[in-house]
């Protein structure tokens, strides 16, 4: 092995700012996405459990469709086929606001929605139907049942499946370079570039996304036995 | 009975080819307690699922309170807060205590203020002998202890008819009394009660009216004294033959 290491090339000159600065992106383009796939997810998952069929068919179509095309597909699509369909005013401040950004987080909020839908409406299926009735039997529509009773038993059944989804998210993020987000393997492409040290630049890349993936499983698991419901085995279990 | 709080009349189902509901025709009055029971699969179960909407009837109507539910448009979230439900599965909500459990439906459909609604569901908790279990979660009280709690939340929205379906039937045999208990109060105090319970000593000592079902229609209606002593059909001679010899 005639590979000569110099890791200091991750701290002199540039590196250690635009390591920084990938860091900040991937967690912008990851929390936002974040968001947009937890509310997609939410909402679909929940209508395709709703007793009304066109709004089951209207979410399976939106699952079916963004879960079954791959998402360096979908990334090129927000970012070289939504923009021009946008009216102009619309366009001009896209392309003033980081056009790559946004087409990055939508690609990967909707794509991850769909797959987080499936997630929910696992969570939602693990609850007896009668939980259903006894909601509606007191007075309450079919929203509040879902909002007050439903979904939140649903929510706290799913945190490691949706905990391992979210990691996926951020990760997938990673994506996002194809498109010229400045995002954290953009950054450690980078680096590579300029200093030809493959290595060095990559391990810093693998530590990071590491690091940041155990801190969220932690505080996952932590919020999952904060909000455990009582006598589910899953309480005993967590952590 | 002077005022007429259910009427089922002319009520069919069909569960795709299965004909559950056989033109039912039944009134139960203000103030009565109607206990109805059958074989396993008469019918009973959806036939008192009809009465607050959980299953929709394909043929008559059934008029509450003087309200048709088998009319388009029929307002059922405002037609269920007068109309009890107690499951056999109790269905309590498992991330609420017991006292939150009772409080939902006044403060999300009434609107009760907090303190009102946390005062009413202690009164409650209190009146079904459960005054020091309101922090309890469901995981951590008994079956009867939950039926009790499940029983309050139905009675939180102060409702004019209370649907019990099987309220005993899950419950081990030691914990089916402290029910039976409160349902008997609740009766005493004349609340209009429709049970689908297999409790015969309950029928005989409650209900004033036993209403038999077998295979979709109701076979035979009488005070409990006529049914127990001298069932006038033959299926329901069977039927009492059968649950009573154990």
């Amino acid at each position: 092995m005639n590979y000569a290491f110099k890791w200091s090339v991750l701290w002199s000159g540039q590196s250690g700012a635009w390591l920084l600065q990938g860091l900040i992106t991937t967690l912008e383009l990851s929390a936002v996405a974040w968001l947009i796939a937890v509310a997609l997810g939410i909402l679909s998952g929940a209508l395709r459990t709703v007793p009304f069929r066109p709004l089951r068919w209207l979410a399976t179509f939106y699952v079916e469709f963004f879960r079954n095309v791959p998402l360096l597909v979908w990334m090129f699509f927000w970012y070289f086929a939504v923009p021009p369909l946008l009216p102009r005013p619309a366009q001009d401040w896209v392309f003033n606001h980081g056009a790559e950004f946004w087409a990055g987080t939508a690609a990967l909020g909707v794509y991850h929605g769909a797959r987080m839908s499936e997630v929910i409406r696992s969570g939602i299926g693990a609850i007896p139907r009668t939980q259903f009735e006894a909601s509606v039997a007191m007075g309450l529509t079919t929203f509040q049942a879902y909002r007050l009773v439903i979904l939140p038993v649903a929510l706290r059944l799913i945190v490691p499946p949706g905990t391992n989804e979210s990691l996926n998210l951020l990760k997938n993020s990673s994506v996002a370079l194809t498109i010229s987000v400045a995002e954290l393997t953009f950054q450690t492409r980078q680096i590579e570039t300029y200093t030809a040290k493959a290595i060095e630049a990559l391990t810093a890349g693998t530590l990071i996304y590491l690091v940041l993936c155990l801190s969220i499983a932690t505080i996952m698991a932590r919020v999952e036995r904060a909000y455990a419901i009582p006598g589910l085995i899953s309480r005993t279990q967590a952590g | 009975m002077a005022e007429t709080a259910i009427r089922f009349s002319g009520v069919n189902k069909w569960f795709g080819k299965l004909h559950v509901l056989r033109e039912i025709n039944l009134a139960i009055g203000a103030g009565e307690v109607v206990v109805v029971c059958g074989p396993s699969g008469s019918g009973k179960s959806t036939l008192i699922r009809t009465v607050n909407g959980l299953e929709r009837v394909q043929g008559g109507d059934v008029v509450v309170l003087g309200e048709s539910i088998a009319r388009r448009g029929v307002n059922l979230p405002a037609l269920r807060t007068r109309v009890g439900m107690v499951f056999q599965s109790f269905n309590l909500f498992p991330h609420m205590t017991a006292l939150e459990n009772i409080m939902l439906a006044p403060m999300k459909v009434k609107r009760v203020a907090r303190p009102e609604a946390e005062k009413l569901a202690r009164a409650l908790l209190e009146r079904v002998g459960l005054r020091e279990k309101a922090a309890n979660y469901p995981a951590n009280l008994s079956g009867g202890q939950q039926q009790r709690v499940a029983i309050a939340r139905a009675l939180a929205m102060q409702p004019r008819i209370m649907l019990f379906d099987e309220p005993t039937s899950a419950l081990d045999p030691e914990m089916i009394n402290e029910v039976l208990d409160v349902m008997t109060s609740l009766a005493r105090e004349g609340m209009t009660m429709m049970c689908v319970t297999h409790e015969m000593g309950f029928a005989r000592r409650v209900a004033h009216r036993v209403v038999f079902m077998d295979e979709g229609q109701v076979v035979e209606e009488g005070t409990p004294d006529e049914f127990f002593r001298a069932p006038k059909s033959d299926r329901g001679k069977q039927f009492l033959s059968k649950i009573l010899t154990h």
